[in-house]
């Protein structure tokens, strides 16, 4: 009789890496449905485009690499797709592979791929865009109708953030996506959904966003600009609840957590406040995914009746 | 801080699977051939006290033990030796194994009466002549455990009864038919080693195992020598565990390397507490176990009274066979227990449960990257860091695993049981405690 020996535990738990990521998937798409009233269907089809190159690009990478395939684990249509949130409906396409490009093949699968990658694919990529493409990545545009507007043209407009006064959108405006901005990060009140679908599946912790959110907020109270304005509108909640709870940047235990929230929050009001872009979260959480390592040593448990080695 | 880090349940919730609770113990006999390692447990062993030819009786003295650490051996059935023979264990070690051939006729030994005891001495050899090892599953040698080294006052006895395992309840089926005797046993190990307190730990998900022993401890009030309390704990994996279990019950917590003894505490588990109560009273020494057989490859399954030295692949026969080809067989539970590569051996003195696992349980998931999603240190129940602990096995960095405190790592697999990229984290673990203490003793040298 041949029997399969091995180590200790004999029972797994259910949860795998491709589980995670799905249910991030999932999470996404009351934004991406969001952004089909917003933005119409040009925006579901860069999202599929970009996803769909960040799939390839992992697939192709692996095979030169002579590494396992991994696109099953479904990391990469998770990256493609908060890339594509962070991308105008209105880019070109090629851009948008350009981007997928830069987040599968450079950022993450040059460190070794999944788990390996040392910051954010996603972020990468939208910075590298946004530097490289500045008029392009920076020209919003939204529906008519829903933009309070009569007929069904697209309409430029800004990001809220860098309108001022009465130009202002309203609280409601805000949840809604009723304004300028990228594929995802216009609705708040779908990305809120989605946060809410990620805790109770137990996916994330609200350590991360919380802390980053509430820090943001406070930050823009003290320079005198109204704190909930700043929360709900530009990339914040795509960032803090989507980005910076990435796993493989950010850190595992919970005081790192907070350290990387408020560090998060601290960075992206002074980006806002003070520097001459009106959006700031990327380069927020940029930052302190290069910091992450030091958090992790810095924060490491301290094990129960541990004996420390003395020589 | 927020908690008292003591007391704090920290653990995984793997489904239970306890089909088995409740079912009395069935008594099982007739192998034909019972096969008996002279080292069942920690320490040098025995050397063979028979021959091939000699005839043995039911609880005859077959192997004489060779240190203070060792207990003798002793055979399950009358009948004749025919060999006695080197071979593999189960856990990979080379031991003397003597199988003797049944006659049917369970001839009992006429040495076995019941010992004289009078004081903590006459106990504890009592004890070591009877066998005696750790039932839990670890087979620690109880006399060795019942007699602290100078310095060392124990002042609370931890009774295990919390079977955190899923699959098992051997232990649970223990509780409820044999309180009296592990309140014996428990009055005989306070009053010998003068213990004045004593805490009985069980899972919640034992209501009428917890009734039971509330039940036995009013009806011999009187005769009580130490405050006896059960506690019921919360049902999560591993409280069992011994480090674990002392927390939770006595706020206390055994240091790295340390033994529950630096703590004053002793650990027995119940059927171990409950055997010493029968051996005082019989002299019958260790020959038969209570097992929980269960497992998705069995056609039935339920908790049988086995002797111990009967082949595995006799036990599965004789308890109803397999319903499809086995894959994997465990002695132990599915959280610690030891795969086994041949169905051959023996059953062993701290084998609580054998879990015949089908062909589609037996396959071992393939390994991923770690995605730091820090579920592993979120589960550990000594707040160590697994991921770490891995990447620096594997990387045999001894100063990262010495960092680390590899060896406060109880192995519960815990952490290997959430990780969702299925990596070998105790497995691992494991080696890098190897690799730590190879270390050690090149620097002592």
């Amino acid at each position: 009789m041949y029997l399969n020996v091995s180590s200790s535990p004999h029972i797994r738990d259910s949860v795998t890496t491709r589980r995670l990521m799905g249910d991030v998937v999932i999470a996404l798409i009351p934004a991406l449905v969001a952004s089909y009233f917003i933005f119409g269907v040009r925006a579901i089809i860069l999202t599929l485009i970009t996803v769909a190159s960040c799939v390839f690009f992992e697939w192709i990478s692996r095979l030169i690499m002579k590494r396992d395939n991994t696109i099953h684990d479904m990391s990469a249509v998770v990256t493609g797709t908060i890339l594509a949130f962070c991308l105008p409906a209105g880019l070109p396409v090629w851009m948008a592979i350009f981007g997928a490009f830069i987040a599968i093949v450079v950022v993450k699968e040059m460190f070794g791929g999944i788990g390996s990658n040392i910051a954010n694919p996603a972020i990468v990529g939208r910075i590298v865009l946004g530097m490289s493409f500045g008029s392009e990545m920076n020209s919003y545009s939204v529906i008519g109708t829903l933009a309070g507007e009569t007929g069904t043209d697209l309409v430029a407009t800004a990001t809220p953030l860098a309108l001022s006064g009465d130009q202002a959108a309203s609280y409601l405006d805000l949840l809604l996506g009723r304004h300028g901005g990228t594929i995802g990060e216009v609705s708040a009140a779908a990305l809120l959904l989605g946060c809410a679908y990620l805790v109770l599946r137990g996916v994330i912790d609200l350590w991360i966003p919380a802390t980053f959110v509430v820090s943001t907020g406070l930050f823009m109270w003290v320079l005198g600009h109204d704190p909930i304005y700043h929360v709900l509108a530009g990339g914040l909640l795509l960032g803090a609840i989507y980005m910076a709870t990435d796993y493989v940047t950010s850190p595992t235990t919970t005081k790192g957590k907070i350290i990387f929230g408020i560090g998060c929050g601290l960075l992206t009001g002074l980006f806002r406040g003070f520097a001459a872009s009106p959006e700031g979260v990327s380069f927020a959480i940029l930052l302190m995914n290069i910091m992450n390592p030091h958090l992790e040593r810095w924060t490491r448990l301290k094990t129960i009746g541990g004996v420390d080695y003395v020589a | 801080m927020f908690f008292k880090k003591t007391s704090r349940a920290i653990g995984v919730h793997p489904p239970q699977n306890k089909g088995t609770q409740g079912m009395a113990f069935v008594e099982v006999n007739g192998f034909k051939t019972i096969t008996i390692p002279l080292n069942l447990q920690v320490g040098p062993g025995c050397s063979a006290l028979v021959k091939k030819g000699d005839p043995v009786k039911v609880g005859q003295k077959i192997g004489e033990p060779l240190g203070h650490w060792s207990v003798p051996a002793h055979s399950s059935v009358s009948g004749t030796v025919v060999s006695v023979k080197k071979e593999i264990l189960s856990n990979g070690s080379v031991a003397d194994l003597v199988a003797i051939e049944s006659d049917g006729q369970q001839t009992l030994d006429e040495s076995i009466k019941p010992p004289a005891v009078t004081d903590k001495a006459s106990f504890l050899s009592a004890i070591r002549d009877s066998g005696l090892v750790g039932l839990g599953g670890a087979a620690f040698p109880t006399h060795v455990k019942l007699n602290p080294p100078d310095g060392k006052t124990i002042d609370t006895l931890v009774i295990n009864g919390a079977e955190c395992e899923p699959y098992i309840t051997a232990d649970d089926q223990i509780m409820r038919t044999r309180a009296d005797r592990i309140i014996k046993g428990i009055n005989l190990v306070c009053h010998y080693l003068d213990i004045s307190r004593c805490l009985i730990g069980v899972e919640d998900n034992k209501p009428e195992a917890i009734k039971a022993l509330n039940d036995a401890i009013n009806s011999h009030a009187g005769e009580l020598k130490a405050g006896i309390s059960v506690v019921s704990v919360k049902t999560l994996y591993p409280t069992g565990a011994e480090k674990v279990l002392i927390r939770y019950l006595t706020d206390r917590i055994v240091p790295e390397n340390g033994l529950p003894a630096d703590v004053g505490v002793v650990v027995l588990n119940v059927g171990t507490v409950s055997f010493i109560a029968d051996v005082i009273d019989t002299g019958m020494p260790l020959i038969r176990k209570f097992v929980t057989v269960d497992g998705s490859a069995m056609n039935r399954h339920g908790n049988y009274d086995l002797p111990i030295g009967a082949p595995i692949e006799d036990v599965i026969e004789a308890v109803g066979g397999a319903k499809e080809p086995i894959g994997k067989v465990i002695m132990g539970g599915p959280m610690m227990g030891v795969a086994i590569d041949d169905i051959r051996h023996p059953i062993l003195k701290h084998t609580n449960s054998l879990i015949m696992a089908g062909e589609k349980g037996a396959k071992i998931p393939k390994e991923w990257n770690c995605i730091h999603c820090g579920r592993c240190s979120r589960s550990c129940p000594m707040m160590l860091m697994p991921s770490e602990l891995d990447m620096a096995a594997r990387q045999e960095n001894i100063d990262e695993l010495r960092e680390f405190h590899v060896m406060n790592c109880i192995e519960c697999g815990s952490c290997t049981y959430v990780c969702p990229a299925k990596r070998y984290l105790v497995q691992n673990i494991r080696i890098g405690k190897n690799l730590y203490r190879q270390a050690a003793r090149k620097a002592a040298k």
